[in-house]
């Protein structure tokens, strides 16, 4: 009984080491990215990664929930508890870190990029936008575009109308459109609002203008801000009425359904719109926002190395691979976005995202203000608040001076 | 229990009575009808999106019936819950069960031992009833990984455990304040203990009361998301984080979504079908008659 | 010896709940000190930040139009929750407070939406409750419309209207409960005191008037306690209603973002810390006329 009880003992002692053994075999990796094409393109990078990693373990610990604000509650109290995974997804930009390295909780990754040659295939407008300093502090996936605007050609020709190249063409369209019975403009939620706010600011104010709000050169109390939020609020005058009841997708879908003629939002809706059975260009079709030509307003899905990661070593593989031709050009195609890299495989993006390259090639790089670029957590929690209260009461003056004390307490400016 | 009907006016003829009992029991039945239907609507709705095909899910055709019975989504969705199907039975079986016998057992006490303080110590108790999960959360995490237990079943059960004991408290003590004390003299004058006396003489008595905690804190623990989000891991999830995933952060697929959601939903609407009428008879019985 | 084995007893059923008090002490009180420590701090990022603010960060929120929308929000939303599954409680217990064929399936019926989670027909209850007028008529609005009804707003009233409509989904998932509650106030009401009351020639709406609601007071107090706390806590079914717009903000939402979205540890532990008081003020006197009237009895 006593021997048999010693074998237990040692045979477990054994097992636990090895379980141990392959622990330190496994990469955590956090995200937000958990159904649909996010799903099978995080799958599909993953594929890459056991493929080139065989004696790692891609451990999933996805969490869905609004761009991740469940994904990022879970993430603090880990981080809290000081029991970080090896990497966890982030949009690139003040959100991670305003937010991370500001606590001491990544470490800049310069000398990895310099290892795999990443400063030759990333453009150059992206680094300064995902660094601080000279440090850089993440490893970009994907490029999404926030300032697109969608409609469907064969419905804008019955209506006689084209699509809009300045604000100004845009409200008056939007006259025609609305005596016509058309919706001008489909938007949904609070932050597909904020969506269309940073559009019409960089689309007001010019590229220069706008990027000076949000490095604490810029005055958020001037004129042309005034303006800026006046023509915002002409334009949401010619939104739908049920607006804070739909999703981004199902705002898409008035646009699909005819019912109303152009929605603003990020060109992941080119999954939307392809996934009702429409064609690029044929069925349906994209413009720049009015008055932002030239412009590629990014945002973009990075992971990080955490300091004290989960196995350093795992985690750093998987941000080579992520990083990689083969890691982007696995996971963007099915995702629906391009990759941070110039060196993508053109034969593998549809209509829309090989032109989606060619404008990431060409034009000037501007930040997203909803989607973690140019605003740390803080300072884009006190802006959403701001327009809320917009949304609610319509004073233009109380939401710039709302604006104004946002950046002086939580922003740069002094 | 009373079976007079709701009358007019003082009685005056059997004619008129009869006529005034159907007008009254056609009335009740209808706005029993009416309020049934309030009742249903969102399961209707829930029910015909997760029988539809995806190009057929849209607001605007919210109301139409789906062109065929489309089980592929219950199927799409089990195939993705069932492992956290399993986890939540796994994790509210044993907190409900742990949490009755904890509330039996202080509930008893705080009823029929009157030491000073035991109601500074029941008012300590209910005030824990009321506070928001929210503000507890990153204490709540830290200690549990402290001891150790951070991605456990086991360390959720024993949260839920810990904040279920003010509510099963009350609502045992409230029940138990219904047991004449007698009951507990004759045990102690027949010579029984403390444990004699609990599992002889109340625990026979307690059955409805058991019936009512063990039906709320199933229910509770297995819908309840947030501390299921931040205390699990992948492997240990319960169905509510697993359905939120579901989702997804792009487009949801809401015919699945509606499946999974029902889906989810089963084990907990067995349970009030099945056991409902103990769990009134238990609330009938005295256990949160204030 | 009767004494003596009395007194052993008493100390073993200290003993016995000496387990449950210590977790209370510490994962009840023991966390809410943490919660209102950190609302005296400026902890304002990831990283803990005890200094000591005093109390700016609740002069601050109370500055806070944000808060403003929210504590107006929250006196709407309790008042027409509570009213609502009350009032529909007490109906259905009236309506049920009779034998009949299919009695308990409807009692059953009323209760298993407590069954199901709020996330989940919170989704349901915003394409019932929406809006859209005209050709996109949908939801209610589209069954309103058969009876010739105008189109509602709904919980997309302007403010502060909204979020009563929110209260119908709410009301849904608990009216079940407050009439299980009724019930069985209900069944407690002698008999003897009714008949009383009808040989002395009261009509069935004077019996229910003079007699059995006034009986039903313990139990609408309890009620009214149980339904105000869960309604300050309400969180899940806003946001899967609302998607975070801010008409529809309540402090437990506004604490949930301002904590883990702004990283502002802080303004989110004096949210937190006022909630608690409103519930206390709510609570505390409850419970202390409650245990005054069980002295009494």
């Amino acid at each position: 009984m006593w021997r048999r009880l010693l074998v237990g003992v040692a045979t477990s002692a054994l097992v636990l080491s090895a379980c141990q053994q392959a622990a330190a075999g496994e990469v955590e990796v956090f995200s937000w990215w958990t159904a649909g094409g996010e799903a099978d393109g995080l799958a599909a990078m993953v594929e890459v990664f056991n493929e080139e990693y065989p004696d790692l373990t891609f451990v999933n610990s996805a969490v869905a929930g609004g761009a991740g604000t469940d994904a990022r509650a879970q993430l603090a109290t880990r981080l809290q508890a000081s029991d970080p995974p090896s990497s966890w997804q982030g949009h690139a930009g003040q959100e991670l870190i305003g937010t991370y390295v500001a606590a001491d909780q990544i470490e800049p990754l310069n000398f990895l990029y310099q290892e795999e040659g990443w400063l030759d295939v990333m453009p150059e407008t992206l680094i300064p936008l995902i660094s601080e300093g000279d440090n850089i502090y993440s490893v970009p996936v994907n490029i999404h575009r926030a300032n697109v605007m969608w409609y469907i050609p064969s419905n804008l020709e019955e209506w006689g109308v084209e699509a809009p190249t300045t604000w100004d063409e845009f409200l008056a369209t939007a006259a025609t459109l609305e005596d016509a019975g058309v919706t001008p403009l489909a938007i949904g939620f609070q932050w597909t609002h904020m969506h269309l706010l940073e559009t019409v600011l960089l689309g007001s104010l010019g590229a220069d203008a706008y990027s000076a709000l949000w490095d604490g050169s810029g005055d958020w109390s001037s004129a042309d801000v005034t303006a800026a939020l006046e023509t915002y609020q002409q334009v949401l005058e010619f939104a739908n009425s049920d607006a804070s009841t739909l999703e981004w997708d199902q705002a898409a879908q008035l646009v699909v359904d005819g019912t109303a003629a152009f929605t603003i939002m990020g060109d992941w809706a080119e999954g939307f719109f392809k996934a009702q059975g429409l064609e690029p260009e044929t069925d349906f079709g994209w413009a720049p926002a009015p008055d932002t030509d030239g412009l590629f307003q990014f945002l973009s899905d990075s992971f990080v190395l955490p300091v004290d990661a989960k196995n350093r070593e795992g985690a750093l593989a998987w941000l080579r691979v992520a990083g990689s031709q083969a890691g982007q050009d696995a996971f963007n195609p099915i995702k629906g976005s391009i990759p941070a890299r110039s060196d993508g495989d053109r034969s593998l993006y549809d209509a829309y995202l090989t032109s989606a390259m060619d404008d990431w090639a060409t034009d000037t790089v501007i930040g997203s203000l909803t989607h973690g670029v140019v605003a740390n957590d803080a300072w884009k929690a006190e802006i959403d608040s701001a327009l809320g209260l917009f949304l609610a009461d319509g004073d233009v003056g109380a939401f710039q001076e709302a604006l104004v004390a946002a950046c002086a307490e939580t922003g740069p400016c002094s | 229990m009373t079976s007079v009907p709701v009358t007019i006016a003082a009685p005056r003829g059997a004619g008129r009575r009869a006529w005034a009992r159907s007008l009254g029991r056609g009335l009740r039945f209808g706005l029993l009808l009416a309020c049934a239907a309030f009742f249903l609507l969102p399961i209707w709705v829930m029910l015909i999106t997760g029988l539809k095909s995806f190009d057929e899910v849209s607001l605007a055709r919210m109301w139409e019936l789906p062109s065929g019975i489309n089980l592929d989504n219950f199927a799409a969705a089990f195939e993705r819950l069932a492992p956290n199907l399993l986890n939540s039975i796994l994790l509210a079986v044993p907190a409900a069960a742990i949490s009755a016998v904890i509330g039996s057992m202080n509930g008893y006490i705080l009823s029929k031992f009157k030491f000073p303080g035991s109601d500074l110590v029941f008012t300590l108790f209910l005030v824990g009833m009321f506070i928001p999960y929210q503000s507890v959360l990153i204490p709540l995490v830290l200690f549990v990984q402290s001891i150790g237990l951070s991605g456990s079943l086991l360390g959720l059960i024993l949260v839920h455990v810990i904040y279920g004991i003010p509510i099963t408290t009350l609502i045992f003590r409230n029940y138990y304040a219904t047991v004449p004390t007698e009951i507990v003299e004759s045990g102690r004058v027949d010579g029984a203990g403390f444990f004699g006396i609990y599992r002889h003489l109340i625990l026979p008595l307690s059955i409805p009361g058991f019936a009512v905690v063990l039906i709320w804190q199933f229910t509770q623990v297995w819908n309840e998301f947030l501390f299921a989000l931040v205390l699990t891991r992948p492997q240990t999830w319960p169905v509510t984080v697993a359905l939120n995933n579901m989702a997804g952060t792009q487009i949801v697929e809401w015919n699945v979504q509606m499946a999974g959601a029902l889906l989810a939903a089963l084990p907990t609407l067995v349970v009030y079908i099945l056991l409902g009428r103990y769990f009134l008879r238990g609330l009938m019985a005295g256990a949160l008659k204030g | 010896m009767q004494v003596r084995r009395a007194f052993q007893g008493r100390w073993v059923a200290v003993g016995m709940l000496a387990p449950s008090m210590l977790a209370v002490a510490i994962f009840v009180y023991g966390f809410i000190g943490w919660t209102a420590r950190v609302s005296l701090s400026e902890w304002r990022g990831l990283l803990p930040d005890y200094t000591w603010a005093g109390l700016a960060n609740f002069v601050d929120l109370f500055a806070d139009r944000r808060f403003h929308i929210d504590l107006v929000n929250t006196l709407v939303f309790t008042s027409f929750f509570v009213v609502g599954a009350v009032t529909v409680g007490l109906l259905l217990a009236i309506l049920l407070d009779r034998q009949f064929r299919g009695d308990s399936f409807f009692r059953s019926l009323f209760l298993f939406p407590l069954a199901i989670s709020l996330v989940v027909t919170g989704v349901a209850w915003r394409w019932l409750m929406n809006p859209s007028t005209g050709e996109r008529l949908s939801g209610l609005n589209l069954l309103l419309g058969t009876f010739g009804i105008d189109p509602l707003a709904w919980h997309t009233s302007d403010q502060p209207w909204g979020i009563a409509f929110v209260a119908l989904p709410a009301v849904w998932q608990m009216a079940g409960f407050t009439m299980a509650l009724f019930l069985a106030g209900l069944r407690a009401i002698p008999e003897e005191l009714k008949e009383a009351a009808r040989v002395d020639g009261a009509s069935e709406l004077q019996v229910y008037r003079g007699v059995i609601l006034p009986l039903l007071r313990p139990v609408l107090l309890s009620a009214l306690i149980i339904l105000g706390h869960l309604s300050l806590k309400v969180f899940d079914l806003i946001v899967a209603m609302s998607g975070k717009d801010i008409r529809l903000d309540v402090p437990s939402i506004y604490m949930w973002t301002t904590t883990f979205d702004a990283n502002n540890y802080a303004r989110g532990a004096a949210i937190a810390i006022v909630l608690l008081i409103m519930v206390a003020v709510l609570v505390v006197p409850y419970l202390a006329w409650s245990l005054r009237r069980e002295a009494e009895v």
